[in-house]
């Protein structure tokens, strides 16, 4: 009998002093979080299904609290969840730019050039992993598909051999970003619709023998834009997305055709 | 000393390696060793936490349950004292860095009473070491699940591009690849006479 009180004793005690000890530690060491984070957390559906590129609902809240994720951010939720964390931040929803994601590449089969018949896995960092693709050109679209693959809407399709974004259909979640081996996706303001659809970094001459479509640094888009909106990168033409007002006399001076209008809506 | 130290430093992380020779701590093996960060960041949790849990129930079993002799209360006694402890670890670093939280912390409460970490408290015990080479046991207890976590988050993000025929994708691959690397550190076996 008394060794069962003892042991009884012993380990309720136990039990007691380090419950006693944890809760009074959880009020000294407790974190202060901001309420609105709390808030925010309750209007999302809470499936942490990482959609909206982070790690669950409660990173996306705490993100866009800290100004690092959009209020309308959260795919699953939509445009009822939006206007809810629009309240809670109190800015407007609808004042929230749209983005989508745009692949920067336009390098289509019938305009570039390879370097060797691939007949391997279907996916492109596979594709990747030899001497960087198929493609001559080292950072076009190898076309089969990672992105498209890892999109949970069913936003990207696949035309002529590169990637392309249905933007009607496209969340910004973000993870074909991640999904691209040669980092050509970008997150994009849905309105500003002229984009430079080539990433190469190879001098004018290299880039024209590779792809007929791809920027050569002629640097004519540069001169050509009134709002001085165009910069040069080395060999290639960046267009700053605040300055840009959608003129596109930047698409009619391009002698490649490297800038194009987004107008894949389909 | 230093000699013994370097014994038992490879005998931990290599010979005895908990996880591919004694097979405690599959779950998180398995569970968290998708990607080499992440295992990493497991990793240093284990080392943490073993190192910890190992100094505590050897106090615990010499202060408390060998003075009131209950020694067979062992292992429900380590598992309230190790996570209790965990819990706390846990407060303090979301309290004191973010950062630190961030990268630690979220494993934490996976951990609190793995039976990897209860193996290692229980082991000590069995060996009867004394404090100090208690922790050290557990810290090197940790280092070889992270180091077997790791290798194995290497090969698994390797497997994800090869071509691996349909019935086998995905666990089972997993399985048999962990299996092969358990083998191969059998091989370790008599390292040490």
């Amino acid at each position: 009998m008394y060794e069962v009180v003892v042991a009884a004793s012993v380990l309720g005690g136990m039990g007691a002093l380090l419950g006693i000890g944890l809760s009074y530690a959880s009020k000294v060491f407790a974190v202060e979080i901001d309420e609105r984070v709390v808030q925010i957390r309750d209007v999302l559906p809470g499936a942490n299904c990482g959609a909206c590129g982070l790690a669950g609902c409660d990173s996306f809240a705490d993100a866009v609290v800290q100004g690092k994720a959009q209020v309308n951010g959260c795919p699953v939720g939509g445009d009822a969840a939006a206007q809810k964390i629009a309240a809670v931040m109190g800015v407007e929803a609808a004042g929230v730019k749209r983005v989508a994601a745009r692949v920067l590449c336009n390098g289509r089969c019938s305009v570039s050039t390879e370097k060797y018949i691939y007949r391997g896995l279907n996916d492109c960092f596979a594709a990747a992993q030899l001497f960087g693709g198929h493609k001559s050109c080292a950072y076009g679209c190898l076309g089969h598909g990672s992105c498209m693959a890892a999109c949970p809407f069913n936003a990207i399709v696949i035309t002529g051999g590169v990637a392309r974004v249905i933007e009607d259909r496209c969340r910004a979640c973000g993870k074909c970003v991640a999904a691209c081996p040669k980092k050509l996706i970008e997150i994009v303001p849905k309105e500003k619709k002229y984009s430079v659809l080539c990433r190469s970094r190879d001098k004018g001459a290299v880039t024209k023998k590779n792809c007929e479509v791809g920027c050569i640094g002629c640097t004519r888009c540069v001169k050509a834009c009134r709002y001085g909106a165009i910069s040069m990168e080395g060999s290639l033409a960046k267009i700053d997305v605040e300055k840009c007002t959608g003129c596109g006399e930047c698409t009619s001076v391009c002698p490649t055709m490297a800038i194009r209008k987004m107008d894949y809506d389909d | 000393m230093i000699q013994s130290i370097v014994t038992a430093f490879l005998s931990a992380v290599l010979i005895e390696n908990f996880v591919l020779v004694r097979f405690l701590g599959i779950c998180p093996f398995l569970g968290v060793s998708k990607k080499i960060n992440t295992a990493l960041g497991m990793g240093a949790a284990v080392i943490f936490v073993m190192g910890v849990a190992s100094g505590a129930t050897w106090l615990l079993q010499e202060y408390v349950l060998k003075s009131f002799k209950i020694e067979y209360l062992q292992t429900i006694g380590f598992i309230v004292v190790i996570a209790a402890l965990v819990q706390f670890v846990e407060m303090v670093i979301q309290k004191t860095s973010r950062q630190l939280y961030q990268a630690l912390g979220v494993y934490l409460p996976l951990i609190t009473t793995n039976c990897a970490v209860l193996g290692v408290c229980l082991i000590n015990v069995q060996k009867g070491s004394d404090l100090l080479n208690s922790f050290l046991y557990g810290i090197f207890a940790g280092v070889g699940f992270t180091l077997a976590i790791v290798l194995f988050a290497g090969i698994r993000e390797r497997l994800e591009y090869a071509d691996v025929p349909q019935s086998l994708k995905g666990i089972p691959i997993s399985l048999i690849s962990a299996s092969l690397v358990s083998l191969a550190f059998f091989g370790f076996q008599g390292l040490i006479k």
